[in-house]
């Protein structure tokens, strides 16, 4: 046990000052755009800078400080840009909370997400900061992939128990339990990473390997397809039960692309792709919630579907509001993006379009795709299977979740219920990013150490 | 499995470039036409954070900005209701119409033309002041076309033929643009209501669209056109004139209006058709030249199509898939045809125009704040429906129907006026349409002018086009001719 002490001393002093360094010089930069952020909401619709500053800022910027202080003692070879790259983007999302707030305020509405926002950001660090501190290495989650894969399922499947479900804007994504809801398909998004990763390490060859080849192309064995089938059977119930194509395309496609990573093997995406392509559009023609959306979808500027109640209305209002930001944006306090429905969860993308512009979008874009491509990194980098799915796993349903988010408030694919990662206001959103940011803060530190 | 990490990396890639690609489109393509969607409150919202420029007319203002010490910091004026059909409304609760909808872009500041002020303004902290546009519009001819209209239900619109500059668009009865301009909701809903129940639906535009109408005879210049361009007919071809009519394939009769025998002779030229608005040598016609041409005409005229002025207009119909009875009583303006007066005006302007038809146009030039001209519209051909030769039968015919035909209340004392009446049945006992088109001097046009009486003009289905609208349009060539 001494031996290890000293030994993981003796690295501190040789290799800390690097990476960590690289690391606080980052944040630095970080919360001090965040601070800016704060300051001009507060100049541009008060005129004048006041205490709440201290608590807006502040929150995020010492929790962001303490974890940086975790990782030195910690995690000291884990990847330097992901702190400083999560704690931007989240204090970004504080900054326009906030100034939704105080348009709310100004509008007389009750209804404050601001304040919530900056607590589920201390919890979230926290429980980021327990991963980093309480898991030594993320191999010990091999032990648990079935287990994980079962609160997987149990947690994407738990709205629909009757008492504690409940049904919001004609989703049903939420629990509720004694007032508090919580969107529990955030959470089911890591432990399914988990067991994918698992499950796929274990099944790899078999799934690789056998098979026919028919025409060139190799047929995997029929007793292969099973496990797809299962999981593409839970999407569709999510979709058909739940009414939710985000969240049933985001596991739908997290699976296909770790299968795909693990085997190697196209066909399983090609088919997997067909499958689900299949079911969403017999879905999407035989639930009406659904197809409502995809018609709003494909005619928004319809009065019909504009006018209609779950109709275009929102969507429109936040195409509206990216065309208002324009090239350089309205700033932040400058526009009016509380006209858009749900500007701090669902449209909070479509409220920063308008404020920041093309340019301040196309640095959030820049954020993300940095953002991921660090977590791919992570996964190239390490030798063994299972940590090469999970950072892949990891970093992919963040980018899928923006895909599907941005890409449904842009008009891109159908709109749907996710949430922008760390940027939307929503505790179970920003607990479950904030778990993946330190889950893969933990697997690039053993990465570099095994590079040692 | 780095193989497959680098394909997944492609993946995410490409899905970032889509979603660049469409902030792209959003906020740099079609930002213009999302923020001049009339539900788009954005647009109005910024409209009142800076000075909005001023909509002129000879220098003068019809519609601007002034300051003012309540929270709006601006108060949008406009000068009176005979403008309302071409300046539309601005408010703050009801969204915008007309020109303060589709020349926003200028009026708010937002054009590209002002880049360098919005660059200035960036780093300044100074809000861009709108520009300003000057329109087309003559004032004098504005105001005759109104007072001509009097308290009629109806659209007058003038044109220049040779440039399709908009001299008068006028719809009757126009609306108080300030009752919808003011600062309090309630009163701005109360008032917007009140219009919206108002008889004659003064928020309508008539002139250009909202809804369409009936064209009656004035529709008989299209099928004309197309059978001189067919080569087939000259002015001087006789067609078979019988008293009564039976639609082909029907046992409906039809006959001349008001029982005319169209001259009396057992057959009738062209000329005399026109001269004396004749419904069945027109129905004879129609059936002969077939529809396919007569619809090919009347597009090459512009129908089907919404011309921006920059307002954009309703296009005219002609219907699809008729059969020969339909046919024939679409060749005088009826059955589905429909159309709006900007449409028949520019008709008249391309047979005006020796056949060359000109886009029509409301804004002349476009100045910053600081009265810098920011652009300057050109005229542009819209294009060329019918050629020299069958301009000048149109023009000859018109001339005679004015002179010595049934549209002889367009005759202007000292000028030559070319001209068509149309009186439009509307089905049942529903009062007529009531037209009058026409152009002058005719040797050397100056304007053409299409009047549109809706309402039967108060007279149910006793008027006609030649009593009710050939003298607004009289009155209007004249304010045009400075008489």
């Amino acid at each position: 046990m001494s031996n290890n002490v000293t030994e993981r001393i003796s690295k501190i002093v040789r290799v800390v000052p690097r990476n960590r360094n690289t690391e606080l010089v980052l944040l630095l930069f970080a919360i001090g755009i965040n601070a800016l952020e704060v300051v001009q909401v507060q100049l541009s619709t008060m005129q004048k800078v006041n205490g709440d500053f201290w608590f807006y800022w502040g929150g995020l910027a010492g929790a962001a400080m303490l974890l940086h202080l975790v990782l030195r003692l910690r995690a000291p070879l884990a990847d330097p840009m992901i702190l400083p790259i999560a704690t931007t983007l989240n204090g970004l999302g504080i900054a326009e909370i906030y100034r939704l707030d105080i348009a709310a305020i100004a509008n007389h509405q009750t209804e404050l997400f601001g304040e919530k926002q900056v607590i589920w950001t201390l919890v979230a660090l926290l429980l980021a900061g327990i991963v980093v501190m309480f898991i030594p290495s993320h191999l010990v989650l091999r032990r648990y992939v079935f287990i994980a894969g079962a609160i997987g399922v149990g947690l994407l499947l738990a709205p629909m128990l009757p008492f504690i479900g409940k049904t919001i804007n004609g989703a049903s994504l939420w629990l509720s339990i004694g007032g508090l809801t919580f969107q529990p398909g955030e959470l089911a998004k890591i432990s399914l990473t988990i067991f994918f990763a698992g499950y796929l390490v274990q099944r790899r060859d078999s799934l690789a390997m056998t098979g026919r080849t028919v025409l060139g192309i190799q047929i995997p064995k029929a007793r292969e397809l099973g496990p797809i089938l299962a999981i593409w059977v839970v999407s569709l119930l999510v979709l058909v039960v739940q009414h939710d194509l985000g969240t049933s395309l985001l596991f739908f496609g997290l699976f296909l692309v770790m299968i795909y990573t693990a085997t190697g093997r196209a066909i399983y995406t090609v088919v997997g792709l067909g499958m689900f392509l299949t079911g969403a559009l017999v879905a999407s023609r035989a639930i009406s919630y659904v197809s409502k959306r995809f018609d709003a979808w494909l005619n928004p500027f319809d009065d019909a579907h504009y006018n209609a109640i779950g109709g275009s209305y929102q969507l429109v209002q936040g195409l509206f509001g990216f065309a208002h930001g324009g090239l350089l944006g309205t700033g932040l306090g400058g526009g009016v993006p509380q006209l858009v429905p749900l500007a701090e969860s669902d449209f909070i993308v479509a409220s920063l379009a308008e404020e920041l512009g093309l340019a301040g979008i196309f640095v959030i874009f820049a954020l993300y795709i940095l953002l991921v491509a660090r977590g791919l990194r992570i996964g190239f980098n390490h030798n063994d299977d299972f940590s090469k799915l999970l950072a892949t796993g990891l970093s992919f349903v963040i980018a899928l979740q923006v895909f599907i988010v941005i890409g449904g408030v842009t008009r891109l694919v159908p709109l749907t219920g996710l949430t922008t990662p760390l940027l939307a206001a929503g505790g179970s959103s920003l607990v479950a990013n904030w778990i993946i940011v330190g889950l893969l803060l933990r697997i690039s530190d053993t990465n570099r150490k095994e590079a040692e | 499995m780095n193989r497959e990490l680098r394909r997944v990396s492609l993946v995410v890639a490409v899905m970032f470039l889509a979603l660049f690609v469409a902030a792209t489109n959003l906020q740099v393509i079609s930002s213009d036409s999302l923020s001049q969607d009339q539900r788009n409150v954005r647009t109005i919202y910024d409209g009142y954070q800076t000075q909005r420029g001023a909509i002129l007319v000879d220098s003068q203002p019809i519609a601007n900005s002034t300051p003012v010490s309540d929270g709006f910091h601006y108060n949008r004026k406009y000068s009176g209701d005979i403008y309302s059909s071409v300046t539309g409304f601005y408010s703050y609760f009801q969204g915008a119409t007309g020109l303060e909808a589709s020349a926003n872009d200028y009026l708010s500041g937002k054009n590209s033309a002002q880049f360098f002020e919005q660059l200035n303004a960036l780093f300044s902290g100074n809000p861009v002041s709108g520009a300003s546009i000057e329109l087309t519009i003559d004032p004098k001819v504005q105001k005759a076309a109104a007072d001509a209209l009097g308290n009629l239900t109806g659209a007058v619109v003038a044109i220049e033929p040779s440039t399709g500059n908009i001299l008068a668009m006028v719809s009757t009865p126009g609306f108080n643009a300030n009752q919808l301009a003011v600062h309090t909701g309630s009163k701005a809903q109360a008032n917007y209501n009140n219009l919206l129940s108002a008889k004659g639906d003064p928020l309508i535009n008539k002139a250009i669209g909202g809804s369409l109408y009936t064209p009656g005879s004035v529709f008989k210049l299209v099928v004309a056109s197309a059978a001189l361009e067919s080569g087939k007919f000259t002015v001087s071809s006789l067609l078979p004139n019988p008293r009564t009519y039976t639609l082909p394939n029907t046992s409906t009769k039809i006959h001349n209006s008001g029982g005319s025998d169209c001259g009396g002779q057992s057959t009738v030229t062209l000329l005399n058709a026109l001269r004396l608005s004749c419904n069945i040598p027109f129905a004879e016609l129609g059936v002969l030249v077939g529809q396919d041409k007569i619809r090919a005409m009347a597009n090459a005229y512009g129908f089907g199509k919404s011309f921006r002025i920059p307002t954009v207009a309703t296009a005219s119909v002609y219907p699809q898939n008729m059969d020969d009875a339909q046919t024939a009583l679409s060749s005088f303006g009826q059955f589905d045809v429909r159309v709006t007066p900007l449409q028949i005006a520019m008709i008249t302007a391309a047979i005006a125009n020796g056949g060359k038809e000109m886009n029509p146009n409301l804004i002349e030039n476009v100045q910053s704040s600081n009265l810098a001209l920011l652009s300057q519209t050109q005229p542009s051909e819209f294009g060329t429906p019918i050629s020299k030769a069958t301009a000048d039968g149109l023009k000859q015919m018109m001339i005679a129907a004015v002179k010595n035909g049934v549209s002889s209340n367009g005759q202007v004392t000292g000028t030559v006026v070319a001209g068509k009446t149309g009186t439009a049945q509307n089905g049942g006992s529903s009062p007529y349409t009531l037209w009058f088109t026409g152009f002058a001097p005719a040797d050397n046009p100056r304007v053409a002018v299409a009047v549109m009486v809706a309402d039967g003009g108060g007279m149910g289905q006793g008027g006609s086009g030649n009593i009710l609208a050939a003298p607004i349009a009289r009155k209007v060539i004249r304010a045009v001719l400075g008489q």
